[in-house]
């Protein structure tokens, strides 16, 4: 340690370190002098709340928090809603006060791209950025989410072929909004359905393109996803399943036209026009420091069921890491990695307990939220290996769900505008209860736990 | 200013300043008052910033609308007839308001 002097230029420049973060920071200082207790690299949802569950916990050392944007750590969610149809400021994002920081001695790190780190057995070493500056610490914590994954295909780099994954990409977005009429939005996951209510909302002409046969992949079952369609379809919304993008066309003025995508060729050869192309077709978890790190790697960083990476020492938490299935009563070895909130949350306590030496299992519900226009979807546990589904649907209140059943117990929901379900379901699930199927069927009625949960009682 | 007197479960008091327009909520989270989670900062989902609000403040807010209302029936602690989700309520330069956060959130 202390001999190896990285050469950035060696590493491979990742794609989405930002140019001008690049090119900044000619001589930055070296502060290997002062030896942090813990790095966590990733200020973002997980990495906030290890900061936030550690000093909770009574975790004394001194804590940098660490992230490569130029921005104080903020909730993502509100991107493709709330901050893009401009009814939230950016203020209202931000996680914590800089006097919270400054008052509860963690250093918060803008703009500094993590690219090799040094590590010892002991589990301390020292993480070199793109800049140059060295950040050595005694304990890591990766919590480096995930990134969009690219559309290769022609005209990929046209301007206006644009990303959601964090506030620049919103920013972008935002900035390009204003003179485009057109947009088609590539991918009929959350994100997509989420930006192109929102941008439907501000009246542009929004037409998504799935590739599947239907919308949200499995992050929903089928009943849940036919609901989507037909309800974004009858919001005015051009939704066309199994139909994917051959390349994107440019302006007619071509190059003059400042190098600007202008349609969207399919491929059966029809352009749709599109000044504004957004795609959001999943992302990958960011692996690259786990990997140079020699740490065990599978569709995210592999650790156990105390968030420990496979060096016993690192922790790894939230959209990054594949982690054993927290699901009470999942089957043993089964893997997971979730891309959620809750779960950036719930892993980091885990880990939080991990550093200060206790040991707490991540047994918890998974639980999502997506709002869609006017439909507020929440997700309750884990919709994987159901046998049955009970629907409840109540048209006049414009209220949807779906109960999932595997033998007979049931294991997650679906819930479209109806809170009490949802409600109803992830307390069942957290108690170890079950609302019997027949209990389930009457819309009208709240779902029946079968302990006759309060839920029922409190409504009547 | 518009202030917030947060009183935890155990009766212990912190008064926080906020902008008139943020929401109780983010005066709590951004200045880490304990007793507020917030999981879904805001968007009405999760009912983890459920507050206790003094009667005598109770009725200067605006009603809540349905959708605050059902989430109500999901919270940790039980609801009670002057419970509402910090997040819905908005800051206002007239208001002095007094919470009372619930012994857990989730
Ligand atoms: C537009 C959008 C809408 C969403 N809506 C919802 C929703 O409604 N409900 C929900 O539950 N979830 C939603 N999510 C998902 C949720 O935001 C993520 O699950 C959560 O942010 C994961 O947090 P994380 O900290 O694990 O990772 P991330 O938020 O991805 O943060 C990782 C951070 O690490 C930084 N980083 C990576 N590598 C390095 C490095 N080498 N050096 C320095 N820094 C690095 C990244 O730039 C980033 O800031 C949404 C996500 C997006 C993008
Ligand atoms: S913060 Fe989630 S409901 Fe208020």
């Amino acid at each position: 340690m202390g001999t190896s002097v990285a050469a950035p230029t060696e590493q491979t420049a990742t794609e989405h370190v930002p140019a001008a973060q690049a090119a900044a920071v000619a001589a930055a200082p070296a502060d290997s002098s002062t030896r942090t207790g813990l790095l966590i690299i990733g200020a973002s949802q997980s990495g906030v709340q290890l900061a936030v569950s550690l000093r909770a916990l009574g975790f004394d050392e001194h804590i940098t928090l660490l992230g490569d944007e130029d921005h104080r750590p903020y909730q993502r969610p509100a991107l493709s809603k709330e901050f893009l149809q401009g009814t939230v400021e950016s203020e209202s994002l931000i996680f914590r006060s800089n006097e919270y920081w400054a008052e509860h001695n963690v250093d918060l790190v803008k703009g500094e791209y993590i690219v090799r780190i040094d590590k010892e057995a002991d589990g301390s070493g020292v993480a070199h950025s793109s800049s140059g500056r060295q950040f050595p610490f005694k304990r890591l914590a990766l919590t480096v989410g995930a990134r969009a994954r690219k559309l290769e295909i022609e005209g990929g780099g046209l301007g206006g072929v644009l990303y959601l994954r964090n506030a620049d990409d919103a920013l972008a977005l935002k900035a390009r909004v204003g003179d485009a009429q057109d947009v088609v939005v590539i991918g009929g996951g959350f994100i997509g359905l989420e930006a192109a209510s929102s941008l439907q909302k501000m009246g542009k002409n929004v037409t998504v393109l799935e590739f599947g046969p239907r919308l949200v992949g499995r992050a929903v079952g089928e009943e849940t996803a036919e609901y989507f369609l037909q309800a974004h379809r009858a919001r005015g919304l051009d939704i066309r399943l199994s139909t994917s993008a051959k390349r994107f066309t440019a302006g007619a003025g071509g190059a003059d036209d400042g190098g600007a995508v202008a349609g969207v060729e399919l491929q059966d050869g029809t352009v749709l026009p599109a000044q504004i192309v957004l795609v959001g077709i999943g992302v990958i978890p960011n692996t690259q420091l786990a990997e140079q790190l020699g740490l065990a790697v599978d569709n995210g960083i592999v650790v156990d069921r105390f968030a420990l990476a496979s060096d016993g020492s690192t922790v790894a938490i939230g959209d990054c890491a594949n982690m054993p299935n927290p699901v009470p009563g999942s089957q043993p070895g089964e893997r997971i990695r979730l891309e959620s909130v809750n779960n950036a949350i719930e892993h980091a306590k885990v880990a939080a307990y991990s550093l200060t030496g206790r040991r707490e299992e991540y047994a918890g519900i998974p639980w999502f939220w997506s709002n869609q226009a006017d439909l507020k979807l929440q997700i309750a546990g884990l919709c994987n290996g159901y046998d049955q589904t009970v629907l409840r649907r109540d048209g006049e209140r414009g209220k949807f769900s779906v109960l999932y059943y595997r033998l007979g117990r049931v294991i997650a929901a679906d819930c479209v505008n109806a809170p009490l379900d949802f409600m109803a379901v992830k307390n069942a699930l957290a108690k170890g209860h079950n609302i019997p199927a027949g209990a389930a069927a009457d819309p009208a009625t709240p779902p029946q736990d079968d302990h006759h949960g309060q839920l029922t009682a409190l409504r009547q | 200013m518009p202030t917030v007197h947060f009183t935890d479960a155990e009766g212990a008091v912190r008064d926080v300043q906020g902008n008139p327009g943020d929401s109780v909520m983010e005066t709590a989270v951004r200045n880490g008052v304990p007793g507020i989670v917030a999981e879904c900062g805001g968007s009405l989902s999760c009912a983890t910033c459920h507050v206790f609000v003094r009667q005598d403040c109770l009725s200067k807010l605006p009603p809540m609308e349905d959708m605050e209302d059902e989430m109500l029936y999901g919270t940790a602690v039980d609801r009670e007839g002057n419970s509402r989700l910090s997040c819905q309520v908005r800051l206002t330069d007239e208001l002095e308001l007094f919470v009372t956060t619930p012994e857990t959130q989730v």
